[in-house]
């Protein structure tokens, strides 16, 4: 296979290679079209989807007693893909609310499948399914056929929802819209749901059912803070969740009994809290230095004014007055101080004496100008 | 495209629609002229939206008939251009301005063929006759809401259409804005388009509209501004709760207003405010 050919050099272990790339796989996909979700604001839907893929997981493998990646990730999908329907379609028909459906159908698809994974366990001929992985992941027992799969599926998908671009753009932008001009947004909402159920399913085995939304939701919500731009934000969430992939397989196998699902959503959150704290323009990092020079300039405009008010009681408006009458006007003494040292490096006031400043003719400008402004 | 002078441009009939088992629409009848400016007004929950909506195939009917020149809406959907309300959608959706006006040629363009710089031409041109061709590559987020609907507005430009149905245009815009939409949908009719426009405004539907109809799950009432814009109609669709002013901003009187109506048969009855 070419593509295992080209991680050869990179990576000496073969089943290190084979779990990092399988990772790195479901990183992209899901971070990609978990962009789509996280815009749409059904960031919960991957929760449910993946929670309900686990009883056609269990009745796929009880009806072909195949543990064959394809036939578990078929059944799978159906499994994902009815939950789903289900959701919508108790929105739809009945007064329960969006969250509520999800709830109901997370928990009962789920609670579905535990029953028929215990039962499972017990049989006879189980042979050790190893079903239970599905749980939380095992990526450790990716294989190679695993992989192929998984880039398979993958693909196909990322291929339709780069064919369908602008139909999806305009399905998340302006649904009602794309209906008027004649395209058929409740099949193209089937489609998009479609290619997320199978980004969710090419996941299952390396994160699990019960992490598998992180992979959906936590690259999207970290590639939003950096860009303005869809193209990019598609492409950013699919890099973060390849990086998170990647790193989750490696330190996971480098440690013993460590978990590669848990990890890898690990790898990821710590993205999310460095894109939510240090992004420019949307992060906290950048919205709290932003607060601080307006405070900053809102502190000395005040105590020019203050000045300016006080000098205004006399017939020269260069009258000095004392930082103790300052601060009588402000509610923080401290800040007085500061903000007329600023002041002076402007030029606009100068000290007069040890404690008593006033204005200067630019300063006098300064403070008529701001009066202008609040009027 | 030819235009259409004479015939109708919208013909609704016999309209029906229901929510559950509340009304929305009952039993409307509308004819649209061509090359008209036409208000709908109406009380909140008077089924302006769902009447616009209807027309463009978004909400099914339970009964009635909606042709556009006289064929379904299917056959006739490049004849229309539509501007929804401008709180339809997230505006801090990750796009620019050029990027939203060029969705207006998604209907042109057909599936899967993306915009090229034609349309990125087309699109600069709507900006521009909105006044907006400096915000062309501005991240949506950062329009206030008159920038907005100027956006909506180009969107709609750019589909080169026959009729616009536009649901509340003025909604949250500041007079400046207000003030320019007019001109455009007055220049749209000028060029024989057609237009609908859902308005909440009563104060200005005698300035800016020449048609209107006048909307509360029924048809009351639809024509020439000057014949059916009168205090009657506006108590028949406001159930009297109306505050009504004229041009000259007074409250209304029927012996200084300037709607008045020949044979009005409360003449002497003050509006309530």
């Amino acid at each position: 296979m070419p593509f295992l050919e080209l991680g050869r050099d990179l990576f000496y272990d073969y089943t290190l290679r084979t779990v990092a790339m399988g990772s790195a796989v479901l990183g992209v996909v899901s971070g990609a079209l978990g962009a789509y979700a996280v815009l749409r604001k059904q960031s919960l839907l991957g929760d449910a989807i993946s929670h309900a893929a686990l009883p056609g997981i269990a009745l796929a493998f009880l009806l072909t007693q195949s543990k064959a990646p394809l036939v578990l990730v078929f059944g799978a999908a159906i499994a994902g893909w009815i939950g789903t329907l289900l959701v919508i379609s108790i929105v739809n028909q009945t007064r329960i609310k969006e969250d509520t459906a999800l709830g109901l159908v997370l928990s009962v698809f789920f609670g579905t499948g535990l029953v028929l994974l215990t039962f499972i366990q017990k049989m006879p001929t189980a042979k050790q399914s190893g079903l239970d992985t599905f749980l939380f992941g095992q990526a450790a027992a990716l294989m190679e056929h695993d992989v192929i799969t998984m880039v398979t599926l993958g693909g196909i998908s990322l291929f339709v929802m780069q064919l369908f671009w602008k139909e999806f753009k305009l399905l998340c932008f302006d649904s009602n819209f794309g209906a008027s001009l004649g395209f058929p947004m409740r099949i193209l909402d089937v489609l998009l749901i479609t290619l997320l159920v199978a980004a969710i399913v090419i996941g299952l085995q390396t994160v699990g059912v019960v992490l598998m939304s992180a992979m959906i939701v936590a690259p999207a919500a970290a590639a939003r803070q950096w860009t303005d731009r869809l193209g990019a934000m598609v492409a950013l969430s699919a890099t973060f969740g390849a990086i998170a992939g990647v790193c989750g397989a490696v330190i996971s196998s480098s440690m013993a009994r460590m978990p590669t699902g848990p990890t890898i959503v690990l790898c990821i959150s710590a993205i999310v809290v460095a894109s939510i704290t240090i992004a420019p323009n949307r992060g906290l990092v950048w919205n709290w230095i932003r607060n601080q020079r307006e405070r900053r300039k809102l502190q000395i405009e005040v105590v020019l004014n203050n000045l300016y008010a006080l000098a205004s009681q006399h017939a020269d408006l260069r009258h000095s007055h004392s930082i103790a009458a300052l601060g009588t006007m402000s509610a923080n003494r401290s800040n007085v101080r500061n903000s007329l040292k600023e002041l002076s490096s402007r030029g606009w006031v100068e000290r007069v004496s040890s404690d008593e400043w006033a204005l200067t003719p630019e300063g006098i400008v300064q403070a008529q100008q701001i009066a202008d402004r609040g009027r | 495209m030819a235009n259409y002078p004479g015939s109708l441009a919208i013909e609704v009939e016999d309209l029906t629609v229901a929510y559950r088992d509340e009304p929305v629409l009952w039993d409307v009848d509308l004819n649209v002229p061509t090359g008209v400016l036409m208000a709908i007004v109406g009380p909140n929950g008077a089924g302006k939206t769902t009447l616009i909506k209807v027309i463009l195939g978004l909400v099914g009917s339970a009964a009635g008939r909606v042709s556009i020149y006289g064929q379904s809406y299917a056959a006739q959907r490049r004849l229309v251009g539509y501007v929804p309300q401008r709180g339809s959608v997230d505006w801090d959706f990750p796009t620019n301005v050029l990027d939203v006006v060029m969705m207006g040629r998604y209907g042109a363009l057909g599936w899967i063929r993306r915009p090229k710089s034609k349309e990125r031409k087309l699109a600069l041109e709507a900006l521009e006759k909105v006044g907006m061709e400096a915000f062309a590559s501005r991240q949506i987020s950062q329009l206030s809401g008159g920038q907005q609907q100027r956006v909506f507005l180009a969107r709609a430009l750019i589909q080169d259409a026959q009729i616009y149905l536009m649901d509340e245009p003025f909604q949250g815009v500041d007079a400046t804005t207000e003030r320019a939409i007019v001109s455009l949908l007055q220049a749209l009719r000028a060029a024989g388009k057609t237009l609908v426009v859902v308005h909440h405004d009563l104060q200005t539907v005698e300035d800016y509209f020449d048609w209107v109809t006048l909307l509360n799950v029924r048809r009351i009432a639809s024509g020439p501004v000057n014949e059916v814009f009168n205090e009657k109609n506006l108590r028949l669709t406001y159930g009297g709760r109306v505050a009504f002013l004229n041009r000259n901003g007074n409250a209304h009187d029927e012996t200084q207003t300037a709607i008045k109506r020949p044979n009005s048969e409360e003449p002497n009855r003050q509006v309530r405010g």
